[in-house]
């Protein structure tokens, strides 16, 4: 039994079925690679996963527990934090309170009256924030408002707020579109980095197998919301059917 | 000092000083000068001065620090003024319990409007908060009339007999405080200047130092910081695992409070109240005090709240006999041109004149009068370095 177990999620929008029963498990300090070509459904089922979308029928079981019918940030406080595809930071905030607010997420839950009291008296909070971006190597950028990074540095951010909340489960939207080649390496780098060290479950949604190859113990296909085969790298690579759904039917 | 870092602790005490020195500060120009009339130091100016500045600091608290524009906030501070002036008519004269009235039926109102409209942001959120005001300000205007007193308000009457203070049959009562009068206070002579101390101006600047002093400390608290997250990126903080709603509802009330703090105020200098108060205008009116003195800054609302009081009252009073005074060292011919160009611009005008400040602060200095102060002692910090080290370097920290 994996962490997540997906099973029999349906998802229709209008006349077009999004995901037709797909199943999937994801085992603990394991990773995932969802891959498909474009319209598969990858984003459809990883809002699923997060509570942005309710299936129309299947369930979504986390660490024991269904995460349908809960919110976002239910969810998250969970154990699931997400990365998305375009960095989602607080951009007006200085990098050490983009790294503050997670923590004290994680410490208060979703909602906590502390008004009154400050925030330079929280030694804790700062402390393992510090720490955290001491980590990824942002511990002097830390007072510098978190939208005039580099779109690598936001990235790293971005991971960082994740990381600092010791996630059950990360999952990552594309972490790589839209980055040059050298960007992509480094990013690949870190979450080998992050796998190997804190041995985080994590479940990432590609489009560019390329990208996952390295990284993922196993990879599950995805086309037009169904999935096609699930197995581990090596045998996904020459599998006629992700040729073919990644090709087009014309060339094969 | 009192929890609050080194910054802010002198912001505090500057502020503390100005607030408690205004009758001096805002009279500089002896009795009978051609000056005298740009003194703002009497009383009914000073009270509005100051419970403008707690009605604009409380805006801030929702609008600079969570972004959301509450265009209805005059409704709360109507809510406040009705609720304290039936506590003076019906409970006692005393203004504390009628402040606190104001408060408590003002947060439970913007608790009300703020659960329902903040199911929507952005301008639709405006809209919803306009809808309520104006839904007030019709109410307020006639059918709850029975509550309100419809068109004409409501003030103490000779007939009213408040349960805990002795009012003799027919008397008009006086709100109070401890016994002492709103109105009373002393003048003191200084050769030829006049200052007016007030204890009705004293009560409401202690007020505003209170509220001054919370919303240091909501900015610099972890709560403060996720109202500015709420501000910055929602779709961040819900994948934080933080809900937005209640973080945005509670400044809404917070903010609510404030005004209705303000709105008590109110009643507790003038002991009256209309409907007029919860029109649209009067919402407005605490947006652009915002804005023009810097939202999202600490000093910036009561700033905006003082510039545009000043303007209303000092600047609306200047007439054409004043212009023809004051231009009558020019020739005949150039004399009436020139009071022609600027009369437009004074007296009735005063809204034009504001209203190209405004548009200027807001082209050239988003930040507010709070940022144009910054830029200044920026441009005299440079001016007094360079000359000290000479031509050594032209670089500068940022500020």
């Amino acid at each position: 039994m994996g962490i997540l177990e997906v099973s029999g999620v349906n998802k229709r929008f209008g006349g077009l079925q999004a995901l037709g029963d797909v199943n999937l498990s994801v085992e603990e300090k394991s990773v995932h690679a969802i891959i498909g070509p474009n319209g598969a459904g990858k984003s459809t089922l990883l809002n699923c996963l997060v509570g942005k979308l309710i299936p129309d029928s299947g369930s979504v079981m986390f660490d024991g527990q269904s995460v349908l019918g809960r919110k976002p940030h239910e969810i998250n406080q969970m154990g699931i934090s997400r990365v998305f595809q375009t960095p989602e930071i607080f951009g007006d905030l200085t990098v050490l309170e983009n790294m503050l607010i997670p923590v004290f997420a994680k410490r208060d839950g979703a909602f906590r009256m502390h008004a009154i009291e400050s925030v330079p008296h929280e030694k804790d909070v700062i402390a393992r924030a510090e720490e955290m971006l001491a980590e990824v190597k942002m511990l002097e950028k830390s007072g510098m408002t978190a939208s005039s990074l580099s779109r690598g540095d936001k990235r790293r951010l971005e991971m960082a707020m994740c990381l600092v909340q010791e996630p059950k489960l990360l999952l990552l939207d594309e972490p790589t579109a839209g980055m040059a080649r050298a960007d992509t390496e480094n990013t690949i780098q870190l979450l080998k980095d992050i796998r190997t060290e804190r041995g985080i479950t994590m479940a990432i949604i590609e489009h560019d197998m390329n990208v996952v190859f390295s990284l993922a113990d196993r990879i599950t296909v995805l086309a037009q919301g169904t999935p096609l085969v699930e197995d581990i790298p090596d045998n996904i690579k020459g599998h006629p059917k992700v040729r073919e759904a990644y090709l087009g039917e014309a060339q094969v | 000092m009192l929890g609050l870092n080194k910054n802010d602790a002198t912001l505090f005490l500057v502020v503390l000083a100005l607030t408690m020195l205004a009758p001096f500060i805002l009279n500089p120009f002896p009795e009978g000068s051609g000056m005298a009339q740009f003194n703002a130091g009497y009383p009914d100016l000073m009270q509005r001065f100051v419970i403008f500045g707690i009605f604009a600091i409380g805006f801030n608290i929702l609008f600079g620090l969570t972004g959301y524009l509450s265009f209805g906030h005059a409704a709360f501070l109507g809510v406040g003024s009705y609720a304290a002036i039936w506590s003076l008519k019906l409970f006692t004269l005393d203004v504390i319990p009628a402040i606190i009235f104001a408060i408590i039926l003002a947060g439970a109102f913007s608790l009300l409007v703020g659960f329902i409209s903040l199911r929507r942001s952005g301008i639709y959120f405006s809209i919803l908060t306009l809808a309520f005001a104006q839904m007030s300000y019709a109410l307020a205007y006639s059918v709850l009339t029975p509550l309100t007193g419809g068109e004409t308000g409501l003030q103490i009457k000779g007939t009213d007999t408040p349960l805990l203070s002795n009012v003799a049959d027919g008397e008009i009562g006086r709100a109070n405080l401890l016994g002492a009068e709103m109105s009373s206070g002393f003048d003191m002579a200084v050769g030829s200047w006049l200052f007016t101390f007030n204890l009705g101006y004293y009560i409401a600047a202690v007020a505003m130092l209170i509220a001054f002093y919370l919303s240091i400390r909501i900015f610099r608290s972890p709560f403060g910081m996720m109202l500015r997250a709420v501000k910055s990126n929602q779709q961040r903080m819900n994948y934080t695992g933080l809900s937005p709603k209640p973080y945005t509802l509670a400044a809404f009330v917070i903010s609510g409070m404030y005004a209705g703090l303000a709105g008590g105020l109110m009643v507790a200098m003038d002991t009256q109240v209309g409907p007029e108060r919860m029109f649209w205008t009067a919402s407005g009116e605490v947006v652009i005090m915002t804005i023009l003195g810097g939202a999202g800054t600490l000093l910036g609302p009561v700033l905006g709240a003082g510039f545009i009081k000043y303007f209303e009252n000092i600047v609306s009073k200047i007439n054409k006999d004043i212009l023809h005074n004051w231009f009558a060292f020019l020739p005949d011919g150039f004399e009436d041109v020139m009071v022609s160009l600027v009369y437009p611009f004074v007296g009735k005008g005063w809204h034009l004149t504001l209203g190209i400040l405004f548009m200027l602060v807001v082209i050239f200095l988003p930040g507010g009068l709070v940022e144009g102060g910054q830029r200044l002692i920026g441009l005299f910090r440079r001016k007094s370095k360079s000359s000290e080290a000479g031509k050594a370097d032209g670089t500068e920290p940022a500020e």
